[in-house]
C-alpha cells in the first residue's frame, strides 16, 4: 500500500474548497438576467380545484409570469414518472395515477404544486403568490397507512381502494408447511416510521435557455444528472436530450432524496424558455418537509418459526407500504425488490414468504431514503430474531450464531444469492469490542443508580452495488444499472477521469483518484475526477444504493486496464521491443528482463506526439472508456451492538456504547468508510429515538420544521467504536461491497432491541422518545408495584 | 431601500438594501460570499453562522440593517495568506465534513466555542456547545474530534486568534 493508494486514509482533495467556503452548490449559481420562481402549494391534503384566478397576482410588482397546470398541458409537458414497474400477484400492472408537475384539477397532499410565480426577486414572487385566488372544494383525506384501503376516500381514479399493487415474493406453500411443523412461533407487529431525509442543502434548480443555440441548461441538486436528463427529455418532454445539459455541481447531501425527478426542476427548465430568462428556485426548509420524497412508512406483521433445536425454519411477513399521493421516481421498487429479498438476513432460513400491499394516501410521496427497503427488512428480521431468542430463553448473540449462513454461495428463498461473507467473524469481533462478557456487571451497576441498562444486537445484511442490468430489468426496472467511466490521459501524464457516479459527500474526488494512483503509479495530485455534468460525462446512472465503489470504480478500473494495454503498445514502439515483452509495473512500462523502461508520463507524451509509430500501426492518443455492468449485487454485512441506559423517571434513553463491525469487502479509504458508517448510524439512531413525520387526520404535516421534527444533534449521539472484517467481494474486479447505507440499516433494530432489553418487554415503537419510553417503563414497573 | 455600511472580512462595504433583507441574503446575494449557507428557515440548522462583532450569530436571524456599522467575519475571511485557520485545518485532517454544506457554519461555531470555552475542550462540552448546528452526514463523531483538535491548534497559534 502506498501513501495514497488503495487502503490509505488519504485526506480528502475536495475539502480545501469546502472548509474555505468555496464549494459551489446550485444556489451559489446566479445567471445573468435571472428570475426567481416560487411555487404556490396546496394548503389542503385533498381537494378539487374549482378555479385559479391569477389576475390580481399578475399585476403585482416584479411579476414576470404565472403558470398553472393548464400551461404545462398546453405545451404537452408530460407528468412525472415512476421508473420501476411492479406487477401484482394476479399479474396486473401497478395502478399508476397521473402525476402532473403542476396540479390539474385536483391536489392530493399538502404541498402539492398548484402554480408557479416567476418574478424579479424571490420576495416579489412570494408576495404575488399570496394574491393568487384558488377556489378549492376540500375533500376528506386518507392519511393512515394501515387504513388506506378501507377508507371511503379515493386518491386516484385508477385505484378505487387506494391499492397500488398487491405483491409477493417467496414460497407460500413451503412457508406454511414450515409453520405447521414449528416447535415455536414468534409474532411481532411493527411500524417503520415515516422519515424526512433532510439533507442540509435544500433542493434547488436553475433553468436556462439559449435562443441562439436552442440549448437548455439545468443546474440541479441531483445524485444522478444523466438520469434526470433522460427523464426530463424522453418522458416529460421539456427538451430534447441532446439539447439539454444537466449540471449537478457540489450537492449538499442526498440520502436518496435527490435521486428523483421532481416538479420544480421540470418547471424551471420549461419556464426558462417561456419567460426568455433564467429561472431559479431554491427550496426553503418548510417546502422541503412538505415536498421532498419521504422515506419508510411501513406497517408490518411478521412471524418466525423455529424447530426444537432453536433453528429458524420459516418466516412470513405481511407489509403495508405507504407510497404517498403519487408514485415518485423509484418508489415502487423500495418496498418490493429492495425489501423482501433481504428478509433472509444473515440466516439460513429455508422458507420465506412476504406479501406487500402498497397504498396511496394524501401524504407526500415516499421513495428511497438511505438504505431504501433494506432498513425496513432488517428491522423486521432483527426484531423478530431478538424476540425469538428471548422467548426461547437463549442468548441473542448465540441464537444468531446458530442460525448464520456459513456456506457460500448461498441461495435464499427470496431470489438473492449471497456470494461471500463471514458473519461469525464480525460477531466475534463485535462482542469483543463491546465487552459483552462484562455487560451484566454494567447492568447491575446501572441498577444501583436506579437506571435500566439494555443491550441490543443487529446482525444486518444489505444488497448493494446495484445492480446487474439484466437482473433488475427482469424485476421491472426501466433502466440498466451499469456505470460508465472514461480515463483521459493528457500529454503531460496527468489524468482526468470522467465518471457517471456523482459525489454529494462521499469523497469520490479522493477515493477515485486513489484507485488511479494505485493502478497507474502517479500521484493523486495528477488526477482530476470529473462528474456531475452531462456535457462532460457522456452517460452514467449516478450514485445511490452504495454503488459508486462497486460499480462506478469497477468501470474506472476497466478503463484503466485499457489505458495500460494501449500504453504497452506505445511503449513497445518507443522501446523498439515486442508488445508481448512490455510489462507495466510501479508506474513504468519496461521491457521484461532488461533495465529499459519508460515512466507512465513519458509514454503518455509519446502517445500524443506520435513520432515513434505510424498511424497505420497505432492510433495516437491515450484515452479509453468503459461500461461496467456488475454480475451480482454485493452483500455488505456486519454486527452492530447498542448499549443503552434508560432513566425510568424521565424516559430519556442514553446510548452508552456503540459497536459497529462491518464487512465492506476491500476498502479504498478507511477514513472515508468509517465516516460513512458514523453518518449512517446517526440517521438510524435518529429514526429509532427522535425522528418521525406525522400527519394529522386532515393531512396536515405536523412535523414540518426543524422545531417539530427532531433531527439528531451532537449531544444525542455517542462516539462510535468501528471495526472491520474483510471478505473481498468476488463479483467485481476491486472486491468492494459498499458502505454508504450500512449504519442506517443496522442501527434502528439495535437501538430498539437494547431498549426492549432494558425495559424487559417488547412494546415500544419508533421513535422511542422519552415520553414513549417513560410510558413503557411505567408499564414494565407495574408488576413490581403489584408485588 | 435602506443604506447599510459594514466591514466584512476586513473590507468596508456599503449597499442599498430592501429593509427586510436578511444578513445572510446580503452576504450571499449582494456580496456573493456564498460560503455562508442557508439550511432552514427556523434558525435551527446553523449553516449560516458567521461572526458579528466577534460573536457567532445565525445570519438568517439578523437583518442586514441590524449589522450596520458592524464587523462581520465569514468562512471566506478566516484563512490568512493562503494558510488555513487551525479550525479549518482540523476539519480537513479529522474528516469532519462530508458534503460540506454545514461545514462553514460548523467551523464558525467551533471557533466561537473555543473563544468562549478555551482550548481544552472535552467531548461532552463540544457536543453540548454544538447544539445549534445540524449535520446530516457525519454523525458528529469526526466533527467532535475536529473541534477538539482545532481548539488545540488555536492554542498553538495565539497570534492569529488575537488578530481575529
Amino acid at each position: 500500500m502506498t501513501a495514497t493508494g488503495i487502503g490509505a486514509p488519504v485526506r480528502r482533495k475536495e475539502d480545501q474548497r469546502f472548509v474555505t467556503g468555496q464549494g459551489r452548490y446550485v444556489d451559489d449559481f446566479n445567471r445573468p438576467g435571472q428570475t426567481y420562481a416560487y411555487f404556490l402549494r396546496s394548503p389542503h391534503a385533498h381537494a378539487t380545484i374549482r378555479s385559479i384566478d391569477t389576475g390580481p397576482a399578475k399585476i403585482m410588482p416584479g411579476v414576470v409570469a404565472i403558470f398553472t397546470g393548464d400551461d404545462l398541458a398546453a405545451d404537452k409537458i408530460g407528468g412525472l414518472i415512476c421508473g420501476w414497474m411492479i406487477h401484482s400477484k394476479d399479474g396486473s400492472p401497478m395502478k399508476a395515477g397521473p402525476h402532473p408537475a403542476l396540479a390539474q384539477g385536483k391536489v392530493r397532499y399538502v404541498g402539492d404544486h398548484v402554480a408557479v410565480v416567476i418574478a424579479e426577486t424571490l420576495a416579489q414572487a412570494k408576495d404575488a403568490a399570496e394574491a393568487i385566488v384558488v377556489d378549492y372544494d376540500v375533500l376528506p383525506a386518507v392519511v393512515d397507512t394501515a387504513q388506506a384501503t378501507k377508507a371511503s376516500v379515493q386518491v386516484h381514479d385508477v385505484s378505487p381502494d387506494n391499492t397500488v399493487f398487491n405483491w409477493h415474493l417467496g414460497n407460500k406453500d413451503e412457508t406454511e408447511a414450515a409453520f405447521a411443523r414449528a416447535k415455536h412461533v414468534t409474532k411481532i407487529d411493527l411500524v417503520n416510521n415515516r422519515l424526512v431525509p433532510n439533507a442540509i442543502e435544500p433542493r434547488a434548480a436553475v433553468g436556462e435557455y439559449d435562443f441562439g443555440t436552442d440549448n437548455y441548461t439545468l443546474y440541479t441538486t441531483s445524485q444522478n444528472p444523466h438520469v434526470a436528463r433522460l427523464v426530463l427529455s424522453a418522458f416529460i418532454g421539456v427538451a430534447p436530450e441532446h439539447k439539454l445539459r444537466v449540471i449537478a455541481p457540489d450537492v449538499g447531501g442526498g440520502f436518496g432524496s435527490k435521486i428523483f425527478i421532481y416538479a420544480e426542476e421540470t418547471v424551471c427548465v420549461w419556464a426558462a424558455k417561456k419567460v426568455k430568462r433564467p429561472v431559479k428556485w431554491t427550496s426553503d426548509r418548510s417546502e422541503a418537509f412538505l415536498s421532498d420524497a419521504h422515506g419508510r412508512d411501513h406497517v408490518t406483521h411478521a412471524e418466525m418459526a423455529t424447530d426444537e433445536n432453536g433453528k429458524i425454519i420459516g418466516l412470513r411477513v405481511h407489509t403495508t407500504a405507504n407510497l404517498g399521493a403519487y408514485l415518485s421516481t423509484f418508489s415502487s421498487s423500495v418496498p418490493t425488490y429492495l425489501y423482501a429479498p433481504l428478509l433472509s438476513g444473515q440466516y439460513d432460513i429455508p422458507a420465506i414468504y412476504c406479501e406487500v400491499d402498497a397504498v396511496y394516501t394524501n401524504t407526500a410521496p415516499v421513495d428511497a431514503y438511505r438504505g431504501a427497503g433494506r432498513p425496513e427488512a432488517t428491522f423486521v428480521v432483527e426484531r423478530l430474531v431478538e424476540k425469538t431468542a428471548r422467548e426461547l430463553g437463549q442468548d441473542p448473540a448465540e441464537f444468531r450464531r446458530r442460525n448464520y449462513i456459513t456456506q457460500f454461495p448461498h441461495a435464499t428463498p427470496v431470489i438473492m444469492t449471497y456470494d461471500t461473507g463471514d458473519y461469525a467473524a464480525s460477531l466475534d469481533k463485535a462482542l469483543e469490542i463491546a465487552d459483552y462478557k462484562n455487560f451484566q456487571q454494567r447492568k447491575q451497576e446501572s441498577a444501583r443508580r436506579g437506571k435500566l441498562r439494555g443491550i441490543g444486537f443487529s446482525s444486518y445484511i444489505e444488497a448493494c452495488g446495484i445492480a446487474p442490468s439484466q437482473a433488475v430489468g427482469s424485476l421491472g426496472a426501466g433502466v440498466g444499472l451499469w456505470e460508465s467511466a472514461e480515463v483521459r490521459v493528457n500529454p503531460t501524464g496527468s489524468v482526468e477521469v470522467l465518471t457517471g457516479s456523482h459525489s454529494h459527500g462521499q469523497g469520490h474526488e479522493t477515493t477515485f483518484a486513489q484507485l488511479v494512483s494505485d493502478r497507474l503509479g502517479i500521484s493523486i495530485d495528477q488526477v482530476s475526477i470529473v462528474h456531475g455534468d452531462t456535457d462532460k460525462v457522456q452517460f452514467g446512472m449516478g450514485t445511490y444504493g452504495s454503488r459508486s465503489g462497486a460499480v462506478g470504480m469497477s468501470a474506472i478500473a476497466k478503463a484503466i486496464d485499457k489505458v495500460i494495454a494501449k500504453g504497452k503498445k506505445v511503449a513497445a514502439h518507443v522501446l523498439e521491443a515486442s508488445e508481448g515483452d512490455i510489462e507495466f509495473k510501479d508506474g513504468r512500462f519496461g521491457v521484461a528482463g532488461t533495465d529499459r523502461s519508460l515512466a507512465f508520463g513519458e509514454v503518455a507524451l509519446q502517445a500524443y506526439i506520435a513520432h515513434k509509430f505510424s498511424g497505420q500501426d497505432l492510433e495516437p492518443g491515450l484515452k479509453e472508456g468503459a461500461f461496467y455492468d456488475p454480475t451480482n449485487f454485493t452483500f455488505p454485512a456486519g454486527v452492530h451492538i447498542c448499549e443503552v441506559e434508560i432513566d425510568p423517571d424521565t424516559g430519556v434513553t442514553s446510548i452508552q456504547r456503540w459497536t459497529a463491525v462491518d464487512d465492506f469487502g476491500v476498502i479504498i479509504n478507511p477514513m472515508i468508510v468509517e465516516g460513512q458508517v458514523h453518518g449512517g448510524i446517526a440517521q438510524g439512531v435518529g429514526q429509532a429515538l427522535l425522528e418521525g413525520a406525522f400527519y394529522d387526520q386532515s393531512g396536515q404535516l405536523i412535523t414540518a420544521s426543524f422545531n417539530d421534527y427532531c433531527m439528531p444533534r451532537a449531544i444525542d449521539l455517542p462516539s462510535f467504536q468501528v471495526g472491520m472484517t474483510v471478505t473481498p467481494c468476488p463479483s467485481n474486479p476491486l472486491g468492494i461491497k459498499g458502505c454508504g447505507e450500512a449504519g442506517a440499516i443496522a442501527a434502528p433494530p439495535a437501538v430498539i432491541n437494547a431498549i426492549t432489553d432494558a425495559l424487559g418487554h417488547e412494546d415500544i415503537a419508533m421513535p422511542a422518545t422519552p415520553q414513549a419510553v417513560w410510558r413503557a417503563a411505567q408499564k414494565a414497573r407495574m408488576p413490581m408495584a403489584a408485588e | 431601500m435602506t443604506t447599510v455600511s459594514l466591514t466584512v472580512n476586513g473590507q468596508s462595504v456599503t449597499a442599498d438594501v430592501d429593509p427586510r433583507t436578511l444578513l445572510v441574503q446580503f452576504l450571499r446575494d449582494n456580496l456573493r460570499l456564498t460560503g455562508t449557507h442557508v439550511g432552514c428557515d427556523t434558525s435551527q440548522c446553523g449553516a449560516c453562522v458567521i461572526h458579528l462583532n466577534g460573536q457567532a450569530v445565525k445570519s438568517c436571524t439578523v437583518l442586514a440593517v441590524q449589522a450596520n456599522a458592524s464587523v462581520v467575519t465569514t468562512i471566506e475571511g478566516i484563512a490568512e495568506g493562503g494558510e488555513l485557520h487551525p479550525m479549518q485545518a482540523a476539519f480537513r485532517e479529522h474528516h469532519g465534513l462530508q458534503c460540506g454544506y454545514c461545514t462553514p457554519g460548523m467551523i464558525m461555531s467551533a471557533i466561537d466555542i473555543v473563544n468562549r470555552k478555551g482550548n481544552a475542550l472535552d467531548e461532552q462540552t463540544i457536543r453540548a456547545e454544538l447544539e445549534g448546528n445540524l449535520c446530516r452526514c457525519t454523525g458528529y463523531h469526526n466533527i467532535v474530534k475536529a473541534v477538539a483538535a482545532g481548539a488545540q491548534g488555536m492554542a498553538q497559534a495565539p497570534m492569529r486568534q488575537a488578530a481575529e
